[in-house]
This record gives C-alpha cells, sequence and structure tokens, in this order.
C-alpha cells in the first residue's frame, strides 16, 4: 500500500511549505507557501480516504473552497497594503510595533 | 506500475516545491507552484480521486494561482529584485524549525504505524482494499463526493458559500481604490 | 447584695444620659437653655440622690468585703475574663460623694458662669460626660474598667480645656494635657500587663486575693508592677515630672478647672494608689518613691506659685502642690490621710477656684462694658474687690484659712495628719525625715502665697480704674450658693478625721480599715507618743501663722502696679515666674528632637523614601519591566509573529505525540 510513502510525502510537502513561511519576506510569496501548506494536508487526506471512506475527499473539496476565498481576501489585503507601502516586504509593514 | 507513477510524481513534486521556496523572482515561485499542484493532481489519480484531481488543476492551479499571477503582475514584482530570503540567522531558524516539525511528524506517523496502521496490514481500517474503487463504479467519481456532500454536509455546504459571498465582497471593498 | 446596692450602676447610667440629651440638644436645639440647665444639673442631684442611698446601705451594714455588682461579660477572651462590674466598699462610697456631691454644686455654678457662652449645651454635656467616666473610674471592680474611666476622663479633660476652640492656645493646651496624659497611660497599661502575667486576672479581688502568694516582698516584679502604675498617676495627677500640663489647663472654664483639675480628676492617681495600696505596701521602695516625688512635687510647684500673676496659675500650682501631700500620704502608707487630704482639698480648693471664677466673671463684666482689653485673671489688675464682692471674700478666706493650715479648719487636719504619718516613718529610714522637712516647708511656701494671692485680690487698694469699679458687683446666688456650702466643708471638714489625742478621733480611718487591711499587714505599727505629736501640732500651727504673717507683713498690695503698666520681672523673681524654664527645657530635650524624628526620619526617609519609593513606585516600576519585556515582544513585524506562531505548532504537536 502506498499510505505510508504517501503520508511521508505529504509531511514532507508540508515542512518545505513551514520553512518557506519562515525563509521569506516577500508576503506573496509567503502566501504561496501556506497555499503549498495546505495541497500537502489535502494530499494527506485523499490518501486516508482510501481506507475510511469518501468523506476524506469531501473534506479536501472544502478545504478548497475555503482556500480559494482565504486566497482572495488575502491578495486583496496585500493589494491594499502596497498602495499604502509601496512594499510587500514583511520587514516594512511594521506599524503595529508596541 | 502504480508505484512508479507514484514515486515519479511525488519527486516531481517535492523538487518543484523546493525550487518554488528559494526562487528569487515572484513569478518564477509562482510558476513552480502549479507544477506542484499539477503533481498533487497526479497523485489524486492514483489514489481513485479523479474528481478532485480535476478540480485541483481547474481551481487551484488555473484560479488560484491565476490570481496570484495577476496579482504579482499588478504590484511589478516580476523581475527579480533584491533576495528576500532571510540572511543565515534567519535560515538556520527557519531550517531549525521546520526540521523540528518534520521529526515531530514523522514521529506521530511512526506511531500511527506502530498502533495497527498502514503499509499491508489494513485489518485496522474500516474499508477493504479496494473498496473504493468498487463505490466509484456504482455511482461514479462525481457521485461519490457529491452523495456525502449534498446529503450529510449539506449545511457545511451551504455555509460555504455564504463564506464565499463573504470573501467576494471582501475582497471587492478590500482592493477598490475609492469605496 | 442589698436591694439598693445593686442599682449603684443607675449612678454612673444617670450622667451618661445626660451627656447624650444634652449632646442632641447642642445639635438640634442649641438656644433651649432651660432644658439644658434642668437636664445637666438634674441628672447629677438624681446621681447624687441614689449615691447617697448606696452609700447609706455601706454605712449601715460595714461590709468586710466589697460588693461587686457585675453587668455583663466584656472579654471572655482565653485566660483574661473582665466583666463590666462595679466594686461598692468603704473607699468607693467616699469618692461616690465627692465626687457626686462636688459635682453637683459645681454643675449649679455653671449655670450662672457659663449662662451667656454659645456653647452652653455642648459644655453640659460634656461635664455629664466626665462625671459618667469619673463614677467609673471610682467604681470599677477592676484595672480595665477603672483604665476606661482613666482614659475617659483624660477625653472630657481635653475637650474642656478647649472648649473655646477657636483660640489656638486653648488647643494646645488641650492637646498637651492629653498628650502627657498619655505617657503615664503607657506606665498605667505595663502596669496591667505585668499584673496579667503575675496573677492571670486583673479583678481587684481577685489581684489583691492572690497577691500574698504570687509576689515576693520587695522584689523586684512588685516594685516595677507598683512604679508603673505610679507613672500614671504622675501623669493623670499633674506630679513630677508630668505636671506641666495642670497649669496650662487653666484656659478651660473656671468651673472646668474647679472640678476637673482640682477636685476629681486629678485625684484619680491617689485613688489609684490607695485602691492597691496592698501592692504598694508589699513594695516598700515604691512606697518611698511615691512619697519622695509627692513631697518634692509639693515644694517645688510652691515655689512657682509664690510669683504668679494670674490667679488660677496661683491655684493651678497650689494644687499641684496639695497632689503632693496626698502622694505622701498614701506613700508612707497612711491611705486614709491621703483620701482624708483628698476630700477636704476637694472642698477648699473647689471653692477656691469657683470664688476665682466669681471675681473674673466680674471683671469681665466690668471690662465688657469699658471696651478694655486688660486681663480680667492677672492679680495685677485686680484689688480691694472686697468691698464688692463680700460674701466672695468671706468664703474665699475661709479656704484660704484651710489650705494655709490654721488650726480648727479641715485642711490643719489633713495635712498634719499626712506629716505626722511621714514623721512617724522616719524610725524606719532616715530619708522620711527629709520628707517631712521638705512638707513642713512647702506647708510654710502654701500659707505664704495663699494670703499673697488673697491681698492681692480683695485687699489694698483698687487697681481697677474708676468706671470699671462702677460694673463690679458680687456674683448672682446660683454662683454664691455653692460657694456657701463648700464653705461649710472646709470649715468642718476636719472632723472626719480628728487625730488620735482628740476626742472622736480617726473617724475616716476607721471607715476605711476593711479596705486598707490587707495592706497594713506588710505596714509596721507605729504610733507617736502624745508629746511629739502635741509638738508636732503646734509646730504646724507656728507655720501657718508665720506664713501668712509674713505675706501680710512684707507684702505691700500699695506697691503693685496695673498688669499693662508693670515692668518685667528680673533674676530670681524672673526664674520662679517662667516656671524654672520647666517648659522650654521639656521643649527642647524632648519635644524638638520627637519632632525632628518624625520629620526627617519617619516622614521623610521611611514614609517618602522606604514606602513610597521602594514600595509603592518601586513595585510600580517592576510591574513596569515587566511590562517592557512584554512589549519587546511587539515588534510589529509579521514574521517574529510567524516564528512565534510555528513554535507554538511544534510544541503541541509534542504533546500530542507524546500522548
Amino acid at each position: 500500500m502506498l499510505l505510508g510513502p504517501a503520508l511521508g510525502v505529504s509531511a514532507l510537502l508540508f515542512v518545505i511549505g513551514v520553512g518557506g513561511v519562515l525563509l521569506r519576506r516577500n508576503a506573496i510569496v509567503i502566501f504561496m507557501c501556506v497555499e503549498l501548506m495546505l495541497n500537502a494536508v489535502n494530499l494527506t487526506f485523499v490518501s486516508l480516504a482510501q481506507q475510511l471512506g469518501p468523506d476524506g475527499q469531501v473534506i479536501v473539496f472544502f478545504v478548497m473552497a475555503v482556500a480559494a476565498a482565504e486566497a482572495a481576501v488575502g491578495l486583496a489585503i496585500i493589494l491594499a497594503v502596497y498602495r499604502h507601502k509601496e512594499s510587500v516586504n514583511l520587514q516594512d509593514i511594521n506599524l503595529l510595533r508596541g | 506500475m502504480r508505484e512508479i507513477l507514484f514515486w515519479a510524481f511525488a519527486g516531481v513534486g517535492v523538487v518543484s516545491a523546493l525550487l518554488c521556496v528559494t526562487r528569487r523572482s515572484a513569478v518564477a515561485s509562482a510558476l513552480w507552484l502549479v507544477l506542484t499542484m499539477c503533481a498533487l493532481a497526479g497523485e489524486f489519480l492514483l489514489f481513485d480521486a479523479q474528481f478532485l484531481a480535476i478540480i485541483q488543476v481547474l481551481v487551484y492551479a488555473g484560479a488560484i494561482m491565476v490570481l496570484f499571477l495577476f496579482v504579482i503582475m499588478l504590484l511589478n514584482l516580476g523581475r527579480g529584485g533584491p533576495s528576500d530570503l532571510r540572511g543565515w540567522f534567519g535560515r538556520a531558524v527557519a531550517v531549525l524549525l521546520a526540521g523540528g516539525i518534520g521529526v515531530q511528524l514523522w514521529a506521530l506517523v511512526r506511531a500511527v504505524r506502530g498502533a495497527g496502521g498502514f503499509a499491508g496490514e489494513t485489518a485496522a481500517y474500516p474499508l477493504p482494499t479496494g473498496e473504493l474503487a468498487r463505490m466509484e463504479q456504482t455511482r461514479g467519481a462525481v457521485g461519490m463526493v457529491a452523495d456525502p456532500l449534498l446529503r450529510q454536509y449539506l449545511v457545511p455546504f451551504e455555509i460555504t458559500s455564504v463564506l464565499l459571498l463573504a470573501a467576494i465582497v471582501g475582497a471587492v471593498v478590500l482592493a477598490k481604490r475609492k469605496i | 447584695m442589698p436591694p439598693v446596692i445593686e442599682f449603684v450602676w443607675l449612678v454612673v447610667l444617670l450622667p451618661f444620659v445626660g451627656f447624650l440629651a444634652n449632646g442632641a440638644l447642642s445639635f438640634w436645639k442649641p438656644d433651649a437653655k432651660r432644658w439644658v440647665s434642668a437636664i445637666g444639673v438634674g441628672v447629677l442631684v438624681a446621681a447624687f440622690v441614689v449615691a447617697l442611698a448606696v452609700v447609706r446601705e455601706v454605712a449601715v451594714i460595714r461590709p468586710g468585703e466589697p460588693y461587686i455588682v457585675s453587668l455583663w461579660s466584656w472579654m471572655p477572651i482565653g485566660d483574661l475574663h473582665v466583666d463590666v462590674a462595679f466594686q461598692v466598699d468603704q473607699l468607693s462610697a467616699v469618692m461616690l460623694l465627692v465626687v457626686t456631691g462636688v459635682s453637683m454644686l459645681i454643675h449649679i455654678f455653671s449655670v450662672g458662669y457659663m449662662g451667656a457662652d454659645r456653647g452652653y449645651p455642648r459644655y453640659f454635656a460634656y461635664l455629664n460626660l466626665f462625671v459618667f467616666f469619673m463614677l467609673v473610674l471610682v467604681l470599677g471592680a477592676s484595672f480595665p474598667i477603672l483604665f476606661i474611666g482613666w482614659e475617659g476622663v483624660g477625653l472630657c479633660s481635653y475637650l474642656l480645656i478647649g472648649f473655646w476652640y477657636d483660640v489656638k492656645t486653648n488647643a494646645d493646651a488641650g492637646k498637651k494635657a492629653f498628650i502627657m496624659n498619655r505617657i503615664g497611660d503607657f506606665g498605667f497599661l505595663i502596669a496591667m500587663f505585668m499584673i496579667f502575667k503575675a496573677t492571670g486576672s486583673l479583678a481587684f479581688d481577685q489581684v489583691f486575693g492572690s497577691a500574698s502568694r504570687v509576689f515576693a516582698i520587695g522584689g523586684p516584679t512588685i516594685t516595677a508592677i507598683t512604679l508603673f502604675l505610679f507613672l500614671g498617676c504622675t501623669g493623670k495627677s499633674a506630679q513630677i515630672p508630668l505636671y506641666t500640663w495642670l497649669p496650662d489647663a487653666m484656659a478651660g472654664p473656671t468651673p472646668v478647672s474647679a472640678l476637673i483639675h482640682a477636685a476629681t480628676m486629678v485625684t484619680a492617681g491617689v485613688y489609684l494608689v490607695a485602691r492597691t495600696n496592698l501592692l504598694f505596701a508589699m513594695a516598700p521602695i515604691s512606697g518611698a518613691v511615691v512619697a519622695g516625688v509627692g513631697a518634692l512635687t509639693a515644694l517645688w510647684a510652691a515655689t512657682i506659685a509664690l510669683k504668679q500673676w494670674d490667679i488660677k496659675k496661683v491655684l493651678a500650682y497650689s494644687t499641684v502642690s496639695q497632689l503632693g501631700y496626698m502622694f505622701v500620704g498614701v506613700g508612707v502608707g497612711a491611705i486614709s490621710s491621703g483620701i482624708f487630704h483628698l476630700v477636704t482639698h476637694a472642698f477648699f480648693k473647689a471653692l477656691l477656684f469657683l470664688g476665682s471664677g466669681s471675681v473674673i466673671h466680674a471683671l469681665h463684666h466690668a471690662y465688657h462694658a469699658t471696651h478694655s482689653h486688660d486681663d480680667p485673671q492677672d492679680m495685677r489688675n485686680m484689688g480691694g474687690l472686697r468691698r464688692w464682692m463680700p460674701w466672695t471674700a468671706g468664703v474665699m478666706w475661709v479656704a484660704t484659712l484651710a489650705i494655709a493650715g490654721v488650726p480648727g479648719l479641715s485642711g490643719f487636719f489633713s495635712k498634719d495628719e499626712i506629716l505626722a504619718e511621714t514623721f512617724i516613718k522616719g524610725h524606719e529610714h532616715p530619708v522620711f525625715y527629709v520628707f517631712w522637712a521638705v512638707g513642713a516647708l512647702a506647708a510654710l511656701l502654701t500659707a505664704f502665697y495663699m494670703t499673697r494671692m488673697m491681698l492681692y485680690t480683695f485687699h489694698g487698694p483698687s487697681r481697677a480704674g474708676a468706671e470699671e469699679q462702677r460694673h463690679l458687683h458680687e456674683a448672682p446666688w446660683v454662683m454664691t450658693g455653692p460657694l456657701l456650702v463648700l464653705a461649710a466643708g472646709s470649715l468642718l471638714g476636719g472632723v472626719l478625721n480628728l487625730p488620735e489625742i482628740l476626742p472622736g478621733a480617726g473617724w475616716l480611718k476607721e471607715w476605711l480599715e476593711p479596705v486598707t487591711s490587707a495592706g497594713d499587714f506588710f505596714r509596721p505599727e507605729a504610733h507617736l507618743t502624745p508629746g511629739t505629736e502635741w509638738t508636732l501640732l503646734g509646730l504646724a500651727t507656728l507655720i501657718a501663722a508665720a506664713g501668712m504673717l509674713g505675706a501680710w507683713r512684707l507684702l505691700k498690695p500699695a506697691g503693685v502696679v496695673r498688669a499693662a503698666d508693670a515692668p518685667a520681672e528680673t533674676g530670681f523673681q524672673r526664674v520662679l515666674l517662667k516656671k524654672w524654664y520647666i517648659d522650654e527645657i521639656y521643649d527642647a530635650l524632648v519635644v524638638r528632637p520627637l519632632v525632628w524624628l518624625s520629620e526627617k526620619v519617619l516622614w521623610r526617609a521611611m514614609d517618602a523614601g522606604v514606602i513610597d519609593g521602594a514600595g509603592v513606585n518601586g513595585s510600580a516600576r517592576v510591574a513596569r519591566g515587566f511590562g517592557a519585556i512584554g512589549s519587546w515582544l511587539q515588534t510589529g513585524q509579521v514574521g517574529t509573529y510567524v516564528f512565534f506562531f510555528v513554535v507554538g505548532v511544534l510544541l503541541m504537536l509534542r504533546a500530542v505525540t507524546r500522548s
């Protein structure tokens, strides 16, 4: 069965996504790494659906829908911030400094 | 056969993910991510999730990533500027933390396997081998997903539609120049 | 217990009710003078009548043990049981009559003296409250109850000295009295603690019952206890070193000076020593200390009185001096002699104060008519007043003769008794001869300065202006009446305790025998030979005559000048006038260092520096420091937040995999 390796690949992709989030400063690229993490999780669900039923695939469906909504709103926010700061570099977005 | 395909798609996916994370140009990162998604779509096919594979390509790779590219173009971030990766300290931290999570996940997987998990010992799971494929034969690829979706998960389905509406309105409001 | 004695609490309650009623009137109907007079004097008359009934009962029964009327249990704490209880025996009977009787007369006097005062209801409220506390003091059956009365009369003294509180010096005098008393009270409290530790009780009957078992005669414990008790007495009864408040207390209304600072409150110390005479009998050193301090105070105050010009100050120092005599009496173990002098002194000193009150009242009235700003209490502004105030002059002469020790009057017998007992004790230890000599010298000075006072006030040419003279007149009968009653007491009071060589002798001594018998066990029995006794009597007569005649001859009333025009005193006379500069010495030695300590150390260093700086502000700074550390985390950088986010996920995963 491919379940073990599939979970391993999914974990690997997830870890790469985490690394990307911590590594990059460009807001859009960070966002993309988050999408990568979501995809890794989707793979997990799909591979487990083989053993546990089609419910896993339904969950993937929902994840995709939510990811779409999130991407739309998130990119709109980045656009709005860019208009103020002329930059999407996270280091420049620090007005909430305490 | 299935195994070979699996490892091929997996390899492509992982490599393009790595490249996505490390490119200087945002457009390059986006495109590598598209490739990763397509690889994953292939994986989905191998796991009897044909409907999802198509949806993955159509929605994820085709719509969401296109949206990303639109925004990147709009903000004129296409050309590679100065690298936006963090310094050597940041990289060390990232590697450490990501590695830490990796280790934990691996331990988790091993724990599940130890409890009577996968790779041959399917006695712990409710569905026998190939059951999903048989379901697909009877109800069709779409039906297999649609049936639970519109019966058991009807309420979340409707709520998701409201969520999408809210996202649309929010995106429009946030991105407009003048309200 | 006879039913009348069971009601002794009624005597105590009546003045308290008067206080409440007059207090209420002072708030809501301050113009209701008739009500105030009726209530204020009425409760005292009623209290006196009940007191008479109680004392009559005691006289009939002549109990060997005191009656204890227990009202309720106040402090049942562990081993300590203090009840609110009154003790009725021969000693408290004497004190009861003195307090209620003299208070009653002074209340009546006050109706006339304070009639025109704005604070009339408040005055009577405080005065009634004072009588209440004084009765609690003399009737208390245990040290705490006595102490309540002790403190209470101190409070009323403060309230009444500073009665005209809008003048700062009056308020200061009130404070001085209260604070000096407090120093003495500290001694009283220490003594109470020690007594409880040694005997396990604070009730008189239990303490005195177990005293001979618990204390070693002449031992350090009993000596310490009695010395601490005496410290309390020096405060309350104005002996050296805590007497300086009493002359200042003359700032209060004159009836207050008569009641509180002559007849009753200041005698509380003498009463305390008399009540605890068993303890003092077991500590001969303390007895000697008491007698010595008393003798020294008697002489010291007499020297100061020689040169005072304010008539009330003369009487104040005279009071301090006479209190010294009382302490000499109780110090040498002659309890009945000390109490005898307490009673006679109450008569003639109250009389002297009230009389001076009449004089001051008259001068005040005259100055009011002529808009003069002279001091109505300064003797240099008086002179020849017997022409206008014959009755007042007459009764005051009676009192002066009594206090000077002219044979036949009460003061002669009481003072002589004390000096005789002191002389007897000379057999045991020669120091008592010294005390006797000091007392005799003080008696000489007493006769001298009292005659001086009378000469300057009532005789010689009048130093008041012609206009003022037209307004001088005798006091109204409501004021002169009580004076006559007190004069009768001063005249005839001697019969209470005639010396042994005369028939009908020692009536008071016999009356107080049940109270003093326990202590008498430890006192060596001694008697004077008739020859010695007659010699001493003769000597006392000589001293009185010498003092009075000396004053009559040496002092020239005609040579006295009005206060406004008088030259400043010089030399030794100035030292006496300035009271040996004791107040200034106390100020430099005690008050200033204390104020410095409070301000520089306790306020600046401790309160502002340590408590405010380190404690309050310091903990605020620490909290803010923690907050600063916390805000260091708020970088505003999303990257930092993501970092912590991931760390959190990592930790959660660890937790999940562990379980």
